[in-house]
């Protein structure tokens, strides 16, 4: 590939500056026709606001945009849309109440003679476009009752129906199952040999490394580096968006299983919409074994995570912890009496307090025991003291203690989490997405901190949309598919397509377990 | 996929329905052994079904200005006052130009409702978007500075003279029984009724229609293709107090004649749970005004033929208690647009 033809799309020292931060600082970057750019760094790196200014829904302080040689500015998405680039977001911008061609053909709608839309029009176009780039879509569809991977593929026919020639694609597979992720994958390469140009954004380095021809990494609102996937590796790109060497696997011993700490037998439960969500599960998880449950979100997996912890009634079955019946127990008393600890899967509705301090959130479940409480006074010396100790051993990184707990960055929210939960004698740990949407170097720590109390001999249940957690942690893997446990599998006897399979829902012969 | 009955068989359904109850209608009407009977006479006699309608279209005419404001994403509780502003200002209109020719004064009349009532418009949205107001608080503000402001400035003394009459519609007015009812009306009912209808086909089948839906479902998704919420929201909550206004406009003249201080007596908010019983679709609306409408014709019909078993004040509340009744009882089967009542913001303009 050549690179002295005109670049079809050129970013030169974009800056943008919002009020207290500079979210890009003089990033220059260039795509060519029918190529992949992958753009890849951390949460809050930049790569949104960067793409978000191209597509025009911001405006950037200094700098310019290319196209083609030729400088463009987009006051808002409709010159972006005008000159052929196109977004599909990471949460998806449909309206559920509104069919698949409603949806495609607003803001460009065609209309017929007598001024009504044209909507069976629209619908030959969606199907012509279906069936040349290999989406398949049904225009009359209402969005709502499609399933994640197709709302992705109406995405993107909706960009392709604008006629656009640069695609900008953000983090895409965060909510699809790993067939469903080859299967964009596939789209993407067709669109390159058709001479579309395609910007993925990621922070999965493992994706990165198949699918992109170039990569550009973003750390800190600034471009740290140039790689090329031929070359690098992930380490050499997690590296990269750290700043330091960042060991991805997790070293871990053998586990020695022992007695059965959490035992949840024949539980079914009903999600808040009334419908059933969980539907006679049963299994165990022992002292010293991490229990990974592997699945796509809205599986009922929440909800299974919600009973066990006491945010949700069972209507049938029964749960006990160390041999104590926990079934519908409050969530007081399966923290304090069947010493369990949660790490909640919304850390910004179940984790923490946003507006409460640091040291303030690292006693949100024992303030009211000593030496925290006296009587009906708090002890705010023995407060900061501890939250000092739970800060330095865990490696929170905040200006105070007494900074606000919304004012720190999304892994060091998670890190504040779990020194709260493992700041106290546990038996059992509920991890629920652990390390969703945080920076590697906190992922790495996490990680390893839930191993270690593995080898203290807690049971640990992992709750993960993300395979390659589940992979690198687990020591037996389940998964979730509409409210049933489907496989049950050893780790070493588990693949990657085999769990992509169990996670569609596809049943796999049974592995003894 | 969910099971559910396509939109085409529910509006069959409700389209049978119709019909059915129109056929009801017809026969009570022309059958005189039928007619004899008292309990039919008052449900299903013309004097009650032209009470009927005219107790429906500024109920109508309400839930079609709620429609127009809460389908873009703008939560509208100040129709009452919308209703008051614009009767008032019919009112003043009308005794100001009562020497010129009747129809050119009532012309006035009209006008000054539309403007006045898309300037309380303009100001609500004004309030809700520019200045990011509680929008309940917006309409709740518009309301009482509508009752204050008419109450002061009403003069008890002025007449306004004459009102609208009625139009016979050649051909269709002959049509026996429903002729007398739909086809008799003065201009500003023939009005509503055709907004009604308006309103529906460009909601769900123009462009504007769609744009409108999308920025009270997902505004952001609107914004990402290049739709500017904003100039929607204003636009509608104008386009929104304007039909508010002409609702107060159709009181004074049409209906009653005069202003009275407070002459909307809770139609504004009557009209709100027509357009929520009426699942936010102008025709669910206007079927819902014609129910909370006929509960007003009843409570009529059953005053004039003295009935004096219940004492009536009770009567007078009919049509309020099947108001809430309808209402609770459909909370939760209907769906408002999803964005409505939260404010807009485009990130990171400059």
């Amino acid at each position: 590939m050549s690179d002295n033809r005109v670049p079809v799309l050129e970013v030169r020292n974009i800056t943008k500056r919002f009020p207290g931060v500079v979210a890009n600082q003089d990033i220059s970057l260039t795509l060519h026709a029918g190529a992949i750019l992958a753009l890849l760094g951390e949460n809050g790196a930049g790569k949104s606001t960067l793409m978000n200014i191209i597509y025009g829904l911001y405006h950037p302080t200094e700098g310019e945009i290319l196209l083609n040689g030729k400088p463009a500015v987009m006051h808002s998405p409709k010159d972006a849309i005008a000159l052929g680039i196109g977004m599909v977001h990471q949460h998806f911008q449909l309206v559920p109440v509104m069919t698949v061609a409603e949806n495609i053909m607003l803001g460009s709608e065609v209309v017929k003679a007598n001024g009504l839309l044209n909507v069976a029009q629209v619908a030959k176009d969606v199907s012509e476009l279906s069936s040349r780039y290999q989406l398949n879509v049904d225009p009359y569809a209402m969005v709502e009752d499609l399933p994640v991977g197709m709302r992705q593929r109406v995405e993107i026919v909706k960009t392709l129906y604008r006629k656009a020639n640069i695609l900008i694609l953000d983090e895409p597979t965060a909510v699809l199952t790993p067939q469903e992720i080859e299967g964009l994958f596939e789209v993407m390469n067709l669109l390159r040999k058709q001479g579309k140009s395609i910007i993925f954004i990621s922070h999965k380095l493992k994706e990165v490394l198949r699918v992109a021809d170039r990569i550009a990494v973003l750390r800190g609102g600034k471009v740290v580096g140039e790689a090329d996937p031929q070359t690098s590796t992930q380490g050499s790109l997690a590296a990269m968006m750290v700043g330091r060497e960042v060991i991805l696997t997790v070293e871990k011993e053998l586990a020695q299983p022992k007695a059965v700490v959490l035992e949840v037998h024949d539980i079914s439960a009903k999600n808040d919409l009334g419908a059933a969500a969980l539907n006679n599960i049963s299994f165990d998880v022992r002292a010293g074994e991490i229990v990974g449950v592997a699945g796509v979100q809205g599986n009922g997996q929440t909800e299974l995570v919600e009973v066990i912890t006491g945010l949700r009634k069972a209507n049938q079955g029964h749960i006990t912890i160390s041999g104590q019946d926990m079934t519908n127990a409050s969530p007081r008393h399966i923290t304090q009496t069947g010493l369990s600890c949660h790490i909640p899967e919304d850390r910004h509705t179940h984790g923490m307090i946003g507006s409460y301090s640091v040291a303030d959130n690292l006693i949100l479940n024992t303030y009211n025991q000593a030496p925290f409480a006296r009587g009906i006074s708090i002890n705010r010396p023995a407060i900061l003291e501890n939250a000092k100790k739970l800060i330095e051993r865990f490696d929170v990184r905040t200006p105070s203690a007494e900074t606000y707990g919304a004012n720190l960055s999304g892994g060091n929210q998670q890190k504040m989490v779990v020194a709260r939960e493992f700041s106290r004698p546990i038996n059992l740990l509920i991890a629920a997405q652990p390390t969703r949407g945080i920076d590697v170097g906190s992922i790495e720590f996490i990680h390893n901190q839930i191993v270690a109390k593995r080898d203290d001999g807690v049971a640990v249940l992992l709750v993960s949309s993300e395979l390659d957690e589940i992979m690198a942690l687990s020591d037996r893997i389940m998964v979730m598919y509409k409210g049933e446990i489907i496989g049950n599998v050893l780790r070493e006897n588990a693949t990657r397509e085999g769990l992509g399979l169990l996670m569609a829902g596809v049943h796999a012969e049974p592995v003894p377990a | 996929m969910k099971q559910r009955y396509s939109a085409r068989q529910k509006t069959v359904f409700k389209i049978l329905g119709a019909v059915a109850l129109l056929g009801l209608v017809i026969l009570v009407n022309r059958i005189p052994a039928l007619k004899e009977i008292t309990a039919l006479r008052l449900l299903f006699g013309v004097s009650a079904l032209n009470f009927t309608l005219r107790a429906t279209i500024p109920l109508a005419l309400g839930a079609m200005s709620g429609i127009l404001c809460e389908r873009t994403g703008i939560i509208n509780i100040g129709i009452e006052g919308m209703m008051l502003a614009g009767a008032y200002a019919a009112f003043v209109a009308k005794v100001a130009t009562n020497g010129w020719p009747l129809y050119a004064s009532l012309a006035v009349g009209v006008l000054a409702a539309l403007l006045v009532g898309g300037l309380m418009g303009l100001l609500h949205g004004t309030f809700s978007i520019r200045y990011r107001m509680d929008q309940i608080i917006s309409g709740t503000v518009l309301i009482i500075l509508a009752s204050g402001l008419t109450a002061y400035l009403f003069d008890r003394n002025a007449i306004a003279e004459g009102k609208f009459s009625a139009i016979r519609i050649p051909l269709l007015a002959d049509i026996p029984v429903i002729g007398d009812i739909l086809f008799k009306n003065p201009p500003i009912t023939y009005l509503a009724l055709l907004l009604v209808v308006v309103l529906h086909i460009t909601l769900f089948h123009t462009r504007w229609g769609l744009r409108t839906r999308a920025c009270g479902e997902h505004p952001r998704a609107a914004d990402t293709v290049g739709i500017n919420v904003n100039r929607y929201r204003y636009f509608n909550t104008m386009l929104g107090g304007m039909v508010a206004g002409l609702a107060g406009g159709f009181l004074v003249l049409e209906a009653v004649g005069q202003f009275q201080e407070g002459m909307t007596a809770g139609r504004g908010f009557i009209s709100l749970a027509a357009m929520i019983f009426g699942n936010w679709n102008p025709f669910g609306a206007l079927a819902a005004a014609a129910l909370f409408g006929y509960t007003q014709a009843l409570q009529n019909e059953l005053l004039l033929a003295g009935f004096t078993n219940i004492p009536r004040q009770f009567i007078a509340m009919l049509p309020y208690i099947v108001t809430i009744v309808a209402v609770s009882g459909f909370v939760g089967r209907v769906r408002p647009p999803a964005a409505e009542g939260k404010v807009y913001e485009t990130e990171g303009h400059a």
